[in-house]
């Protein structure tokens, strides 16, 4: 909104303040100057503002002028609105509002032998300065007026309406041309000016095409109103019609200020001559002026206002002084009602107002909000973490560790990839007004997200992507969303670092694997395992996992299934995994304890075995386990050889060699060769029972 | 049959030929790499002499040594002196053997630490030291977590607990219960996710995505009394077309604080203590008068501009200022809705204030990010930066 800062002084009496520090101060009180422009010699500047929506009294100079007023205490001048007299009409204009709870006050005065001409002198400057487009004398004092003082205004040709004016709403199906030129339809709901056969504007929107001014016109209706704000709102909204009018009245107009507004453009149009026919015609709804003007006073405690603002920059506070200073230059009256509480008379354009704690914040925004004291609040309490934070923070900790990237993705996804993707089919929740279709549901798990980043990266020749995302996913039904976090991990290319001292390999299921064992290693576990149980369809069924952890399942993990693959174009392997956390975070996290060193030397014995194929790796530590010697400290495999497996053959048929090496260990003394070869012994035992056999 | 002594005197002798062989040998040493052939001649595991010496000692045969005929002569006479089978001539030669093998070990250890490698073995072992190193890169916290959580940390530090909720909200969370009454204008600048189906419920069950962290306010005053200290982080949808600035997904960090007596100047204290703690303590802030439908009186806070100190830059469009977050006090309405449930949140009574601030603009700000997008779209060229 353009305001001149000449025309504000012009409501005030001189003001030792130039126009950029006006500027600030307004600012400083939410009456927000966003630009300033020098109009040259003696014209001031032009304030380029930006008011907030609660404030709509303060769109246009007069209210504007008030508040300069009341932040520097000096007197605001009434409006000019002095007329000359009226010529007697035996029979005033007949106005009736047939929907008095829609329209709260109708005011109609009638101008004859007026002429009809462009606006010149101070309209004509200040219209250009200010980008107002200009149209006939008649016309531009109605936007002259809401310029002013910010109350919409209209004025009709009075020989284009037969009888006088009726407010009511329309008849289903009833048809107005506006003044933009459009023909509309009306609702029964649409509140409108009528004349005694048609409408003749949308009420509070915009006039009718009708009953225009044009150069012929010779006698006018200046119409000023108030009309019901909700009404105003459903009608512009149903015409998609955003007029300074509408926009004024959906926001509550000033109800008094209806007669000041019809009194400022029958000003203005008789400076082009002509005269007024009859006294001000002024219908007011008792009902709406005690909705607004005689609404009920406030009780305001000086107590109150400190109690909630506090202390001052000068250490005084507010006193009552300054209160009933800045709420009286703001339009309030307070009259005294006890020791420093007073009873607040609001002001008829303040429809913003209506609690102590709303005349409290104009207290506070007129003083300054900046004059107030920096103060710190007591308080005894303690302070309270999220029950997963530390769990959450050191997940985070190892994965930044082992290299990943945390990642950010899209809270949805689309149906198609829900589908493939979901843990719990069926339970999906869509979107009623999706950001567009590749995000119709909320995301039932972060691994569709996961893949769309690695396929970025992948699309950009970043081939070694590691990343990971925590967040939330939704399953359920649309009557009630449940939200569980969760962690994704994915990562694809190189196997650790790609440099020339080192022999590379392509990332692999075990890569993955290994980022899941050190999770589950920062957890108080009873047992972790691993199993390829119910594997979701997105994995590759021969190279993905199960990991439990006491045996609840914590996460889905492994290579992305080919066909997953091949249908997103993705072409070199992807290791992906998702981990409930929910489940997770029922794990205490791992309380590290000293270990002593063991002071005895350990024993490392080999073992090399041929197995059947399907003998795997957990089974053969299981059963080296399960002979319980006690010295036993670790069981790993070095050296797996396996030929390459030719088409046809049954697993059981083909046989791979196993190297592995037990560690025995005793913590209170060195173990003789005898105990050594009894172990070895029961090892050889145990894995030949499990259809191994010794390679000499 | 000779005396004992003079047997040993015998031994002995050999004994004393064979270590000036050695000290003959070792004399000759002049690096680190001729010492390790002498090491592997006289103790060597395999072909040492001395091994040679002690086996013949246990097994009563004497392996002939395969190229050194000097020292098997003189071990060979040693040998034939005695009469191993007596155990006091195997005690004398075990001795002697062991009094040279102390010799000999002493000798090429003292050698080992003195001796200097020369500067011909060291430029053998040069290495191209300007090739990379290798390296294990750390992970990349994601900048819009690691500002969320420098924030929360700081807020912590003044004593405020942290909390948060669902991402699903009911309508009455997110607008009713935070004075947005059906039909507000505030609600048209919200443009809303709305889960499908709701329309045939009452309004204030709807879900709909939340659009603000303030839900949580409502929530954690409905399950404690006051007083209340709480710092809420968390991600927020709207339905906003994206751009460079604007992100249909995005983050909040919201605080509230209700008790007896607390005021407006206990919240400008507490965002200026705030600011100062997060951007550094040269750090201004500005209160202006703002608009929210839960908080009243409300206000917008900038900061000095952190680039320019004040004076006016590009990034704070001269203006030396930069407007970082809105807060206020609470508004009685918002008391009265939870009192429902709490009937100790009696506006007469207490008072209280909240703030809430956009991540991602602090975040963009801080790490200069010009395309809020990047943010979402887990490019690694992007995010490893922040490692």
């Amino acid at each position: 909104m353009k305001i001149l800062s000449a025309w504000l002084r012009e409501f005030l009496s001189p003001l030792d303040v130039t126009d950029r520090q006006l500027a600030d101060d307004l600012t400083l009180r939410g009456i927000a100057v966003e630009g300033i422009f020098d109009l040259g010699a003696n014209r001031g500047h032009l304030f380029e503002m930006d008011i907030t929506t609660n404030r709509v009294d303060a769109m246009n100079h007069y209210g504007i002028a008030r508040e300069i007023a009341a932040i520097y205490n000096v007197p605001l001048f009434p409006l000019n609105v002095d007329l000359p007299a009226a010529k007697h009409s035996a029979k005033p204009f007949p106005v009736h509002i047939e929907a008095p709870d829609l329209c709260g006050r109708f005011t109609a005065r009638v101008l004859r032998n007026v002429s009809i001409a462009p606006s010149s002198g101070i309209v004509a400057e200040r219209f250009a300065l200010l980008d107002q487009k200009q149209i006939w004398n008649a016309v531009d004092a109605t936007n002259y007026a809401w310029l002013a003082m910010g109350h919409p205004t209209h004025a009709f040709d009075l020989d284009k309406i037969s009888g006088g004016i009726v407010v009511r709403r329309a008849h289903k199906g009833e048809r107005i041309k506006l003044l933009d030129g459009t023909e509309r339809t009306l609702e029964a709901d649409d509140l409108i000016v009528a004349d005694e056969q048609k409408p003749i504007g949308l009420a509070g929107v915009m006039g009718g095409w009708d009953s225009m001014i044009t150069p012929e016109t010779r006698n006018i209706v200046v119409e000023a109103a108030w009309f019901d704000p909700a009404t105003v709102r459903r009608s512009a909204r149903r015409h998609g019609l955003h007029t300074d009018a509408s926009h004024r009245f959906e926001r509550g107009a000033d109800f008094n200020g209806a007669p000041v507004a019809n009194a400022l453009v029958t000003k203005m149009i008789l400076a082009s001559g002509g005269e007024i026919d009859g006294d001000l015609v002024d219908v007011v709804v008792p009902e709406a002026a005690s909705r607004t003007v005689q609404r009920a006073s406030v009780p305001l405690a000086v107590s109150e206002v400190t109690r909630m603002l506090g202390t001052t920059t000068d250490g005084r506070g507010i006193a009552a002084a300054q209160i009933k200073q800045i709420l009286t230059a703001l339009g309030c009256t307070l009259a005294p009602a006890g020791h420093n509480i007073y009873q607040v008379t609001l002001p008829s354009w303040r429809l913003d107002l209506e609690r102590e704690i709303d005349l409290i914040e104009e207290v506070a925004r007129v003083y300054g909000y900046n004059r107030f004291a920096n103060t710190l609040p007591t308080f005894v309490g303690s302070v309270v973490e999220l029950p997963t934070a530390e769990r959450e923070e050191t997940l985070r900790r190892t994965l930044l560790a082992a290299g990943f990237h945390e990642a950010l993705s899209s809270t949805f996804t689309s149906v198609t990839a829900a589908v493939t993707f979901a843990p719990r089919p069926g339970t999906v929740v869509p979107l009623d007004n999706p950001l567009n279709e590749e995000a119709g549901v909320m995301r039932p798990s972060l691994v569709p997200g996961m893949l769309r980043m690695l396929e970025h990266n992948l699309n950009r020749s970043v081939a070694d992507v590691r990343l990971f995302e925590m967040g939330t996913v939704f399953s359920g039904s649309t009557d009630s969303v449940d939200e569980r976090p969760a962690l994704t991990i994915g990562l694809t290319g190189t196997s650790g670092s790609a440099d020339i001292h080192t022999l590379t390999r392509d990332a692999g299921f075990f890569d993955i694997k290994g980022v899941l064992e050190e999770i589950a290693a920062r957890f108080a576990t009873r047992s972790v395992y691993f199993d390829s149980i119910l594997l979701p369809g997105w994995l590759h069924p021969g190279r993905a996992a199960r990991m439990a952890v006491n045996g609840a399942t914590v996460a889905y993990f492994g290579q992305l299934h080919p066909d997953v693959a091949h249908a997103r174009k993705i072409k070199q392997p992807i290791l992906v995994g998702e981990v409930y956390l929910d489940r997770l975070y029922q794990q205490p996290l791992r309380q590290p304890s000293a270990i002593d060193p063991p002071r005895f030397p350990a024993v490392e014995r080999d073992f090399s075995f041929l197995f059947a194929d399907d003998v795997r790796w957990e089974r053969v530590r299981q059963a080296i386990e399960d002979i319980g010697l006690p010295e036993l400290v670790n069981t790993e495999p070095v050296e797996i050889f396996r030929a390459e497996k030719s088409a046809g053959a049954s697993a059981a048929a083909e046989r791979y060699s196993l190297l592995l090496r037990c560690t025995l260990q005793s913590p209170d003394r060195t173990l003789r060769d005898e105990e050594v070869l009894s172990a070895a012994t029961a090892i050889e035992h145990a894995l030949t029972a499990l259809g191994g056999t010794q390679r000499k | 049959m000779k005396t004992v002594k003079e047997q040993e005197v015998a031994v002995r002798k050999h004994f004393t030929k064979l270590q000036e062989r050695f000290d003959t040998d070792f004399s000759a040493v002049s690096s680190q790499e001729s010492l390790e052939l002498i090491r592997i001649k006289w103790t060597g595991q395999k072909q040492g002499r001395l091994r040679e010496i002690a086996s013949a000692l246990k097994t009563g045969r004497l392996v002939r040594f395969p190229e050194t005929t000097p020292i098997l002569e003189d071990l060979s006479l040693a040998w034939e002196l005695i009469d191993i089978r007596d155990p006091e001539m195997k005690r004398l030669f075990g001795v002697a053997l062991n009094d040279f093998k102390r010799h000999v070990t002493e000798k090429i250890e003292s050698s080992v630490s003195s001796l200097v490698p020369d500067a011909a073995t060291l430029a053998r072992e040069a290495i191209d030291v300007t090739l990379p190193g290798i390296r294990h890169p750390l992970g990349a916290e994601h900048p819009i977590i690691r500002t969320m959580n420098e924030i929360v940390r700081v807020f912590q530090g003044m004593g405020f607990s942290v909390g948060v909720g669902p991402e699903v909200e009911t309508d009455y969370y997110n607008f009713e219960a935070l004075n947005f009454p059906p039909n507000h204008p505030a609600r048209d600048t919200q443009d809303t996710l709305q889960i499908a189906n709701q329309h045939r419920k009452p309004l204030r069950e709807r879900l709909l995505l939340r659009t603000h962290t303030s839900p949580v306010q409502i929530r954690t005053m409905e399950q404690q009394p006051p007083p209340v200290r709480i710092v809420i982080p968390g991600k927020v949808h709207r339905n906003d077309a994206a751009d460079a600035t604007h992100s249909p997904i995005f983050h909040q960090v919201e605080g509230l604080c209700v008790d007896t007596d607390i005021t407006f100047s206990d919240l400008k204290g507490t965002l200026d203590h705030a600011m100062k703690a997060f951007f550094g303590s040269g750090v201004k802030t500005r209160f202006f008068p703002s608009f929210f439908p839960f908080t009243e009186p409300s206000a917008d806070v900038q900061i000095s501009c952190i680039f320019c100190g004040g004076k006016g830059c590009r990034k704070c469009k001269h203006s030396g200022w930069i407007e970082l977050l809105g807060c206020g006090m609470v508004d009685p309405t918002i008391f009265g809705f939870v009192a429902e449930k709490q009937p100790a949140y009696d506006p007469k009574k207490i008072s209280g204030f909240a703030f809430g601030m956009g991540v991602e603009r602090i975040a963009m700000m801080k790490y200069g990010v010009s395309d809020i997008g990047q943010f979402y779209a887990g490019d690694v060229r992007f995010l490893e930066a922040f490692a």
